[in-house]
């Protein structure tokens, strides 16, 4: 073997490279495109298997209940029905994060929401066994439900979980300090408080949650699902089933829609999984719209409090954050969300220092975990609306309030957050420019108003979520002799178009046209660990996985080129099929025969690529949460109209900048960002998960409203390019960061537009109403007292 | 068991028989009994469109659909949107332009888009709107659907796509 093939990754994906780029960076369609038009993509819905059972689940009808009894003997006992599960089959207990294992598979002690699963059969068909499960009896002892992050915190509250490390309903309480923030507020010319709420809404993803596992005869299990993290569920599935990993394995099917809500390892697919393997048949599930809803894992609700001191110029001498979360019934992701959620309010503007308390309290109520700008989204809001409260008081147009304390790239935060290229000034004047708004803030006619915000979001979760060393993501090539590539790798397509941007770079780095990818992904048996598709991580990690594993085999081809077409081997070039002398490029070869040489010399062809970020300077207790390869960044403004007699809001014109670093296909990057205003719209307008005595109040489609084609106003993107030495040809994350700064600039416009300030989301008519009434009360955070901080030393 | 009935459906240009319980949606029968399973459901409730096909050429949410009431009529799914194996010119616009990220929505919105284009072939932008607006889409932000349709319209397939 040649010694020449491992060069270091990180060198070797500098933005900078000196070969222009034939495939990155063009309009390319994706390589699902043609699959998903014509209906032949199958999601997990669509699979059937021989001989394949139904399963339905027996869910609690109570928010809060000791389970006294389940009986399954009149269910079992129904023809048609092949097998009955309840809880005490399945003891061991799972949860996304090491330190909240704390769910079931099916409830045996307690229900902790409405929808908590209890029970579970599997039956010929779906209407059997939706019949079957109202046939089981369970015995509920009914206990006081807790409803609100108030009613979790109170004296009297019943304890949701009985564990010791959760002393009045509070999972997780934190409370960090860098640099003495008192010192600062003594600093500034102007300190200011302000609260917020920021209510919970859910994913909603077209496709219902779904999932087939089948038992085979040689005592291996597979499991087909619509999950965004195969690799989690692999090994949750692991420890509840008992089964050593090598027996499992887990396929992502394409997920029709995740924005986080596929993310955790969930009830059904274990008890698909067991069902399975007590009836030694297929068994599948799939979701109603209703229980989708009440799964959930989405946006926690969130009260804010928080105080910034500034100077006569807006320079910042101190932020205090404090946040509290309605964690609902169990775990989840929700430390995690908990310390994002006091992570990223120093990666924007310069915040020397900083003090974060916040805590994440249980409740009956179903679960929140991550959704689409993961924990971070709420504390934007809170700090874009305060930002422009602090301008005003200092008589600072919010632009330029914003433009001058832009952080510096490279720099590091007080929080210890390690920063690389930062193109938010060039996004905020873009903006500013394209939506005039240093006309129009301030001067549009009443009921008119402009709005701007800015926001920055973390490339890829710097630490996996169980602690380890191993590569965050993993790629594996072969060669094919008539100069097909396959690329293996464990990410998950939910949409954004991560195989495609596998098949790109693949094809990119082999000089092969990206038809000539095959991609084989999300798989355990088949394909390397790749850890999923949440915080943004696939296109950076995957990527640079896909460029080492290419460029491990590259020398082996070039060399066979170079002997045979006796050029140089550095005057070589691979583009469209060929190998070819630069200076000469009619002095060539195909691919393909450069592959049927080098097999030829080393036998079978193949490589693997993986990549880990880079390690955080952090330290501290809680810095697990926020480091990052690189950060994105967004800034937008828009214009709106409110009319006054009915608060109606009809957003006209949104104009939004986001460093993406480098987009990998600029049509696909432009897709996310709309995708993406167009969810922050959603949430800052309409959507809210709200339940009364336990019981969701809208779980429909209808109910639940969320914009449709005639409420989504025209979008300006705008690709801001900052070539970040961390991404593969520069690229950053473009799927999540872009809804942040929707949500506070549709308030600041507001304020613009009418002078009330709605600082509880969404912001809808009836609030803005009562607004301008003076009645819209202000958002209160609870007493409670933190520990003491952590005080973390400056680096 | 449940009595079956035996239908006699024209899909896609093609007659099949079916035996199935007379309550069965037609969502469920293209989907359970003929395997087609390009239509998708959402809701099942008739509240997201994304089971829309065409009923003599009109878009029918077809999880409210019986099919015993359509056995004269024409049922058109996602997979016979394909003609004589050249894809239609919506199913190509819409995979150039990105408007299918996930997929899910897509042949719900193909379809209500085809009936729209069938009698108003250049549509202006909000009659587009107005006519996919029980159709929903959680990953586009609908706008670049709404410039695939324009290019189906115009003709315009095939040709480069500038950003």
């Amino acid at each position: 073997m040649p010694t020449k093939i491992d060069v270091e990754p990180r060198e070797r994906t500098t933005a900078r490279e000196a070969e222009p780029l034939t495939i990155i960076g063009k309009p390319n369609m994706k390589v699902d495109a043609m699959a998903k038009v014509s209906g032949e993509t199958l999601f997990a819905d669509d699979l059937a298997l021989p001989r394949m059972l139904f399963c339905k689940l027996l869910r609690s009808p109570h928010p809060h209940a000791r389970i006294v009894n389940v009986d399954v003997r009149k269910a079992q006992a129904m023809a048609g029905v092949v097998a009955t599960l309840v809880g005490s089959e399945l003891p061991i207990p799972f949860g996304i994060l090491p330190v909240s294992q704390d769910e079931h598979a099916l409830c045996f002690d307690k229900v902790r929401f409405v929808g908590d699963p209890v029970a579970a059969v599997a039956a010929l068909d779906e209407e059997i066994a939706e019949r079957a499960i109202r046939l089981i009896d369970v015995e509920y002892e009914v206990l006081p439900p807790v409803m609100s992050i108030e009613d979790a915190l109170a004296p009297d509250a019943p304890a949701i979980h009985e564990d010791e490390r959760y002393q009045g309903n509070v999972q997780k309480a934190v409370s960090l300090q860098f640099g003495d923030v008192d010192e600062g507020f003594a600093e500034a010319d102007h300190v200011r408080e302000d609260t917020f709420f920021f209510q919970g809404n859910t994913h909603l993803p077209l496709e219902q949650h779904s999932a087939l596992a089948s038992y085979g005869a040689d005592g291996k299990l597979t499991l087909w699902s619509s999950t965004q993290t195969p690799h989690y569920v692999h090994r949750a599935m692991a420890k509840v089933l008992e089964m050593p990993p090598s027996q499992i394995r887990v396929i992502a099917c394409p997920n029709g829609g995740g924005f986080g809500g596929k993310s955790d390892p969930f009830n059904h697919e274990i008890v698909v999984a067991k069902l399975s393997m007590k009836t030694r048949r297929p068994v599948k599930v799939t979701l109603n719209r209703e229980e989708v809803f009440y799964c959930h894992r989405g946006r926690h609700p969130v009260a804010m409090w928080v105080k910034t001191g500034v100077k006569k110029d807006g320079a910042i001498t101190a932020m205090h954050f404090r946040s509290f979360l309605d964690g609902g019934a169990y775990g989840s992701y929700g430390v995690a969300s908990l310390y994002y959620t006091g992570a990223l309010q120093t990666v924007t503007y310069k915040v020397p220092r900083y003090k974060f308390e916040g805590l994440r309290v249980f409740s009956n109520k179903p679960p929140c975990g991550p959704k689409r700008g993961h924990g971070t989204v709420q504390p934007r809001y809170a700090i874009e609306c305060h930002l422009d409260k602090v301008a005003e008081a200092i008589g600072k147009n919010p632009l330029d309030l914003r433009l001058e304390r832009v952080v510096e790239p490279f720099s590091t935060t007080a929080n210890h957050l390690e920063l690389r290229t930062v193109g938010l000034k060039e996004c905020l004047e873009r903006v500013g420019e394209r939506s005039k708004f240093r006309k129009k803030h301030g001067n549009l006619p009443r009921g008119r108003g402009i709005g701007l915000a800015a926001s920055s979001y973390i490339t890829g979760a710097g630490l996996p979520i169980y602690w380890n060393q191993l590569p965050h993501s993993g790629v594996q090539l072969k060669l094919d002799r008539g100069g097909g590539v396959t690329a293996f790798c464990g990410s998950t397509d939910i949409g954004q178009g991560s195989d495609s941007v596998l098949a790109y770079v693949v094809a990119e780095e082999l000089g092969v046209e990206v038809g000539d990818v095959h991609v084989v992904t999300a798989d355990t048996h088949l394909t390397p660990v790749d850890l999923g598709s949440y915080s943004s991580r696939v296109t950076l990690m995957t990527g640079n996985a896909a460029i080492q594993a290419a460029r491990r085999l590259k020398p082996l081809l070039l060399d066979e080129a170079a002997q045979k077409l006796e050029v140089p081997v550095e005057r070589l070039r691979m583009a469209h099929r060929r190998i070819f002398d630069r200076e000469h490029p009619e002095v060539a070869m195909d691919f393909a025969e450069a592959v049927v040489l080098a097999e030829a010399r080393y036998g079978t062809l193949g490589s693997t690529g993986s990549y880990t970020p880079p390690r955080s300077a952090a330290k501290y207790k809680g810095a697990g949460v926020g480091p990052s390869a690189t950060y994105s960044y967004s800034a937008c403004a828009l214009e709106l109209e409110v009319d006054e007699e009915t608060g109606i809001v009809r957003v006209e014109k949104i104009w939004i900048a986001h460093d993406v670093g480098k987009p990998i296909n600029p049509l696909l990057a432009i897709g996310q960002i709309e995708g993406s205003v167009y969810m922050g719209l959603g949430e800052v307008l309409y959507e809210e998960q709200v339940f009364r005595r336990g019981l969701h109040k809208i779980p429909s489609l209808l109910d639940y409203k969320s914009p449709t084609f005639l409420e989504m106003p025209p979008v300006e993107s705008i690709l801001v390019e900052t070539l970040d030495p961390e991404g593969p040809y520069g690229a950053k994350e473009c799927g999540q960061g872009p809804l942040l700064p929707v949500i506070p600039a549709v308030a600041n416009a507001v304020y613009d537009a009418l002078g009330v300030r709605i600082d509880e989301t969404p912001v809808t008519p009836d609030k803005i109403l009562l607004a301008l009434e003076g009645r819209l009360a202000k958002p209160t955070v609870p007493a409670y007292e933190f520990p003491p901080p952590i005080e973390v030393p400056p680096l | 068991m449940v009595e079956k009935l035996l239908l006699r459906l024209r899909v896609n240009g093609e007659p099949v028989e079916v035996a199935v319980p007379a309550h069965k949606t037609l969502l469920e029968v293209l989907r359970e009994d003929l395997r087609l399973t390009g239509t998708k459901h959402g809701c099942e409730l008739g509240e997201c469109g994304t089971c829309t096909v065409l009923v003599d050429g009109e878009p029918v949410l077809s999880c409210l659909a019986l099919p015993i009431e359509l056995q004269e009529s024409e049922i058109l799914t996602v997979e016979g949107l394909t003609e004589g194996g050249r894809a239609h010119p919506l199913q190509v616009a819409f995979a150039e332009m990105g408007a299918a990220q996930c997929g899910y929505c897509t042949p719900g919105i193909l379809l209500a888009a085809k009936a729209l284009l069938d009698r108003n072939p250049l549509p202006e932008r909000e009659e587009i709107q107005q006519a996919l607006a029980g159709n929903l889409c959680r990953c586009t932000g609908y706008l670049q659907i709404l410039q695939a349709i324009e290019r189906a319209a115009r003709g315009e397939v095939g040709s480069p796509i500038s950003v």
